[in-house]
């Protein structure tokens, strides 16, 4: 069990120098709570001060594929470079040759050379860019999917406390920035510097005193760049971090655009959004305020040193130590060397920019996978859909034990499930019902006590197979942007068009028959908008489709109208049959569905029983359900008998109830 | 819209009837909105004109710190340009007057080029910095911009454009354009102006020979184009790759439950691996292209340098040139193609900022359905009498959902709506709310056409609370204060407690501070109706609109909720549209429809009595109790 050596070697509470870092002392107790699941706070910042190589160095099983296709192209455009650098010793070839002697018949060989030398270094160019191209996109693109499919398996406990844009960011902005990084800044930096290398060695040999003057230049250029490391990451990591935060909100405008435009509140969003770009745009302008400073030093810098160079190879020319040939080739080569030190700033600033967002996306795939399939899943004996909850315990991973707030949720829950029999859960609000759901398949683990499927413990079950056997409809039904089919067929890709249609009848979800291309149309997100019921139906349909031996339903027919629930009901009715199924109820309607009741107080089974025991000797489960009759005669009279819509929904269930008996 | 109306093959069926494409299903959306490569010239020409117009209009602002900027830049690369001038001056005149005994040339032509260089350093630090302002400015502008236009933008829209696609429109289409203004720009700007000066310098210099460097342009300015053109449908495509991208990664983490539920993690990972790969080669693509254009313009360059020099060399021997201008050539000219290889980059950050610019336009160019009135009625004190009149409305023009309404609601009532699913009760709700038009009559309030009436003064007479219970980020008193956002704390606990939250909201782990969205993935549907609920009551408005609202509350948070209806109702209009009649017991008036008709219109008590479906339900409760 991961979860549990995780818990070991991170006691829930925060050490001393925790809480004195986090002034806020919610926070450090809240991120404690999660340290323990291995999650991190997505509001904190970067931890600790890590250099920008060792933030880099983390690429390297990604960027190895494109290794070899990334060397050959530094290896080329060294080569391209080279090429680019003999240029002007070509030229000083024409000049102190064929120029200074005035013979024209000695330009043939250096104009070869000159023509040989450019077409070189273009077709060189050419190679190496041909080769960067597509490798260090498909970093990008294993990166993305490796950071997909790592979401996809991190629990819900982890979503629930890192907002969707966060992640957008990350998987969108910050992995073009790492691929920016590997195929252009990176194999810039290792030509640049080779290029300066060559260079100054060229120039040394034109020259040893003028060359030096040039060498010079690399430890004053050594020290800033390192000065500025420091300080550009720290913005570099706040202005990615305002990026992600200002999706967050975008997300959310646009996600909650209809309550913004029932409460005509887009302008006040629209103000916390503005405010939330301007604190991106201060930090951009101190990044520009940064580098202008680095560029006008790494600009200024070597123009000194050809400054210095031109008065003493000046003198040296006049001198006769020195020709005019030598002083220009020195000086072109020393200009080829201005755009490998000029990009410098650049190189370096998409460097830190990069490994800045090296950071936030390993801060995410470092987050440990906590609801896993064992290593050796045991194979039930039977598979019969036999449900036990033992002295199930749960609390919710930020949750903190307060005087009067008890941090778990369920507090020994003892509970089991004959198989194919079906029972309804009944609560209030805050009793822990939803939570008792999302234990079966493991959308979170107990933290204490089992869920026991068939005798064997749902962790030490294979994973895939758990979920394959429970279904689940939430009280939230989530679409998709896909056709009706893929909607419904969501985790059983190989199941036919029988399956669904039968699936829809059973959640009387005849209404994909109107839909303009029928099981094909589009809906979801991207397609026709559906009504709640609609919706919930659909959602319903999705859970029977597979067959599941356990069925779990948060209050499956909320959304329905009476008509439609009491069909639905109807076929639900022949499908509960022979299967297991936790039901959670808020409704008398509900509940009758269920062969047995269990009423859920204080996170612990209060008493569990048939809707008619219950009714009988809990004094407080009939006001969970039906509105009170007393309550409901006084509206009558009040109101001209309007009033009991619920009971007669419950009667309508009874005597279907009854029928079946 | 000629070449992109009806069914246009060419842009929409590879999409829907790839083998592999078919999970996505079929919907009219591609018809509508071409977001595909195979444009034709004309649309690809407004795209251009139009965002074009948007680049002016955001530019305009910062017209100062453009002007300034761009003297920095010319400054900065005249002090550039003047190195190799320096150069070539101190070799043919420094060393003969150096060898004479004259050391001020050489002192002379040190200091310049000190100073040049110096100049060059702090102009172009000054040049990074008020870019920078113009640009963030701009950006902020735009963001601003798109997101107040996106929130103007009616349901419709957002239905129609879903919230990924807006999602990455604000996103990483905003984020293409801060890369290209803090990475790109003036590398692109003073890119363009040092190849401007030194075409200049060079003519200037020596006239053959610098015509003889300039007609490599000619070639650069053929392969440009065909890099151009190459290279747009390609941006395009990258920015449409994107955006599916983005959407599926949104479905994906929002529906998260059931992703891990029903084991689609592997099918996801099949549909985000296409959409990836489809983004992958488009960026691919794109570098591609690039990869063909840069070095074929360095080789031009290239063998028009070794054309100079040579032809340069022969007129050095026939003394119509100086050594030192044939270094001036040589030192421009491979100048003029060193910061190539960025040039190059910029390039490609222009064309996706070009493209992302497109689409950004595309959204800002949307018309709201339902517009702001340029000239609203002031109406300070709305009492909520609503009247429907001849009111006729349908989503799609050949579906209907109220063939023809006629509707009057006096200010004080509570009106109970029921039906069956798809009667038409949520559409009459979002009516009055005016989430969208009628397409014939009109809503009125008060006798006021809602369409006469400021947004503001709407939002604050009407409220509507449905199913559908988003919490936004921030404490549980943050989402409830948000009906009212002058509330006082003891203002926002009493909604809260007057509708029956107060105690599980108390019962979280800081009370009414508790941070929903670090802490609300737990929160019920249950609880984040309840405060909805107390939002709504916040907000206090003279007409509350109920849709469902009370759909996903256990029963004694509903009947919590119904004992406090009863009392906020008084003095306030209410429509409650429910298909639970529990809800209908507090109603002073029923409206039963069916297929967008009102069938049946009375008190409860009238209905009852009468023979219509509502007696019979109301019968069938009767029967059961004996």
């Amino acid at each position: 069990m991961p979860i549990t050596d995780a818990a070991l070697s991170h006691p829930g509470t925060p050490t001393t120098a925790d809480a004195d870092a986090r002034p806020d002392r919610d926070t450090a107790e809240h991120a404690a709570g999660l340290t323990a699941l291995g999650i991190p706070d997505p509001d904190s910042g970067p931890r600790g001060a890590r250099s920008s190589v060792a933030s880099l160095r983390r690429l390297y099983p990604y960027a190895r594929p494109a290794l070899p296709a990334l060397l050959w192209s530094t290896v080329t455009a060294i080569v391209a470079t080279v090429c680019s650098l003999a240029f002007p010793l070509a030229i000083q070839w024409i000049i102190d040759g064929p120029i200074t002697d005035r013979d024209l018949s000695g330009l043939v060989w250096p104009a070869v050379v000159l023509v040989l030398l450019g077409a070189g270094e273009a077709g060189l160019f050419w190679v190496r860019r041909l080769l960067a191209a597509r490798p260090s996109m498909q970093v990008e693109a294993r990166m993305r999917e490796a950071l997909y499919a790592h979401l996809q398996r991190l629990p819900v406990a982890f979503h629930d406390h890192w907002p969707a844009g966060q992640l957008l960011s990350r998987a969108v902005s910050d992995l073009s920035t790492i691929r920016r990084f590997l195929g252009f800044a990176l194999v810039f930096l290792v030509v640049n510097v080779a290029t300066f290398v060559v260079g100054v060695i060229i120039l040394l040999s034109l020259s040893w005193r003028l060359g030096l003057v040039v060498a010079a230049l690399a430890v004053p250029l050594i020290v800033l760049c390192l000065r500025y490391e420091t300080r550009y990451q720290v913005l570099a990591r706040r202005s990615q971090d305002q990026v992600g935060d200002l999706a967050t909100t975008v997300e959310e405008s646009v996600l909650g655009i209809r309550i913004l435009k029932a409460f005509g509140r887009s302008r006040d969003l629209g103000r916390s959004f503005l405010a939330q770009a301007r604190g991106l745009r201060d930090t951009e302008l101190t990044k520009a305020r940064v580098i202008s400073v680095l560029w006008a030093t790494i600009i200024a810098l070597p123009e000194i040193a050809l400054g210095v160079v031109l008065l003493l190879g000046i003198q040296e020319v006049a001198d006769g130590t020195l020709t005019a040939g030598t002083l220009v080739a020195f000086f072109g080569t020393a200009m080829s060397l201005r755009w490998p030190i000029d990009s410098l700033g650049w190189l370096l600033a998409v460097t830190n920019d990069a490994a800045a967002a090296a950071d936030r996306y390993f801060e995410v795939m470092d987050v440990p996978v906590t609801v896993t399939s064992p290593e050796r899943p045991v194979r039930p004996a039977r598979r019969e859909g036999h449900l036990e909850f033992r002295d199930v315990r749960f609390g919710f991973p930020d949750a903190q034990d307060r005087p009067g707030r008890p941090a778990e949720v369920l507090r020994g829950v003892d509970l089991e499930l004959h198989p194919g029999e079906s029972v309804a859960v009944v609560g209030a609000t805050g009793s822990g019902k939803t939570a008792l759901t999302a234990l079966v398949n493991r959308l979170y683990d107990v933290t204490g006590g089992a869920v026991v499927l068939d005798g064997v413990d749902v962790r030490d079950l294979d994973l895939a197979d758990l979920r394959s056997r429970v279904a689940v409809a939430f009280e939230e039904p989530t679409l998709f942007s896909a056709s009706v089919r893929e909607n419904v067929l969501l985790g059983h890709p190989d199941a036919d068009d029988d399956e669904v249609r039968r699936a829809l009848r059973v959640a009387h979800a005849d209404f994909v028959e109107d839909l303009p291309w029928g099981l094909d149309t589009r809906i979801g997100e991207q397609g026709l908008s559906l009504s709640g019921g609609q919706r919930q139906r659909l959602a319903l349909a999705r859970a029977v489709v597979g067959r599941p031996s356990v069925l779990v339903m948060d209050d499956p027919l909320s959304a329905l109208d009476i008509h439609t629930e009491a069909q639905v009901e109807k076929a639900l009715r022949s499908v509960l049959h022979g299967t297991t199924a936790l039901i959670v109820a808020h409704r008398a309607s509900t509940v009758l569905l269920a062969d047995r009741v269990a009423l859920l107080a204080d996170g612990r089974v209060a008493a569990v029983g048939t809707h008619s025991e219950l009714l009988a000797t809990v004094p407080g489960y009939g006001d969970l359900l039906a509105t009170d009759a007393r309550g409901g005669a006084d509206r009558t009279d009040a109101r001209g008998g309007a009033d009991g819509t619920d009971g007669a929904r419950a009667g309508a269930g009874a005597g279907v109830d009854g029928g079946r008996a | 819209m000629t070449t992109l109306s009806g069914a246009d093959p060419g842009a929409s069926a590879p999409v829907d009837t790839a083998p592999e494409d078919t999970w996505r299903g079929v919907a009219t959306e591609e018809l509508s909105e071409s977001e595909l490569s195979g444009l034709g010239s004309e649309v690809g020409a407004r795209m251009r004109a139009r965002s074009r117009r948007l680049l002016r209009s955001l530019l305009r602002p910062q017209r100062r710190r453009v002007v300034l900027a761009a003297v920095l830049v010319v400054v900065s690369e005249l002090a550039f340009l003047a190195g190799p001038l320096i150069v070539a001056y101190a070799i043919d005149t420094a060393v003969p007057a150096l060898a004479r005994g004259d050391g001020r040339p050489l002192v002379l032509s040190t200091i310049g080029y000190l100073a040049a260089g110096v100049l060059n350093a702090v102009t172009k630090a000054g040049f990074v910095r008020v870019s920078a302002r113009a640009a963030q400015a701009v950006l902020l502008d735009l963001r601003g911009r798109v997101f107040d236009h996106s929130q103007a933008l009616s349901l419709s829209f957002h239905e129609r454009y879903t919230s990924g696609r807006v999602i990455s429109r604000m996103t990483s289409d905003l984020d293409t354009l801060n890369e290209l203004t803090s990475e790109g720009l003036d590398g692109l700007i003073s890119g363009v102006l040092t190849v401007l000066g030194i075409s200049v310098t060079l003519l200037v210099l020596d006239l053959p020979l610098g015509l003889i460097a300039l007609a490599s342009f000619l070639p650069i300015a053929l392969l440009t184009r065909w890099f151009q053109r190459r290279s747009r449908s390609i941006y395009r495509r990258t920015r449409t790759a994107i955006a599916a991208l983005i959407v599926q990664f949104t479905e994906t983490m929002n529906g998260l439950r059931a992703v891990l539920s029903f084991r689609r993690e592997q099918r996801n990972l099949e549909i985000f691996r296409r959409s990836n790969a489809e983004n992958c080669e488009a960026n691919g693509d794109g570098l591609v292209v690039l990869a063909h254009y840069a070095p074929s313009v360095r080789m031009v360059g290239n063998l028009s340098l070794a054309a100079v020099m040579v032809v340069g060399a022969v007129q050095v021997v026939h003394g119509s040139v100086e050594i030192g201008v044939l270094a001036a050539f040589l030192l421009y000219v491979r100048r003029m193609y060193d910061p190539l290889d960025e040039l190059a980059m910029f390039y490609n950050a222009y064309q996706s900022a070009g493209a992302a610019l497109e689409k950004l336009s595309g959204l800002l160019e949307e018309v709201p359905s339902v517009p702001e009135p340029t000239d609203p009625v002031p109406a300070p004190e709305l009492r909520g009498r609503v009247t429907f009149e001849a009111v006729e409305f349908g989503y799609h023009p050949s579906v209907p959902v109220l063939p023809r309404l006629d509707l009057e609601i006096q200010a004080g009532q509570t009106v109970a709506v029921v039906g069956a699913t798809g009667a038409g009760k949520s559409t009459l709700a979002k009516l009055v709310a005016r989430f969208y038009d009628p397409t014939a009559g009109r809503v009125l309030l008060d006798g006021i056409a809602v369409d006469r009436l400021a947004g503001a003064d709407l939002r604050r007479a009407v409220v509507m609370v449905t199913q559908e219970s988003f919490l936004f980020s921030g404490s549980v008193a943050d989402n409830i204060a948000l009906g009212r956002p002058s509330a006082t704390r003891a203002e926002i606990e009493h909604a809260a407690d007057a509708i029956g939250a107060g105690p599980f909201i108390r019962q979280l782990p800081d009370g009414f501070d508790t941070d929903v969205r670090k802490r609300g993935g737990r929160l019920s549907a249950g609880q984040r109706q309840l405060v909805a609920f107390a939002r709504a009551f916040l907000a206090d408005p003279a007409v509350l609109i109920l849709d469902e609202a009370t759909a996903s509350l256990d029963i004694p948070s509903e009947r919590a909720v119904q004992q406090a209806l009863r009392t906020v109702l008084r003095g306030r209009t209410a429509v409650i549209i429910a298909h639970r009649l529990s809800t209908v017991s507090i109603a002073d008036r029923v409206l039963v429809m069916d297929h967008g008709r009102v069938t049946e219109d009375g008190s409860p008590a009238e209905l009852v009595r009468g023979t219509g479906a509502y007696a019979r339900l109301h019968d069938a409760w009767r029967d059961s109790l004996v």
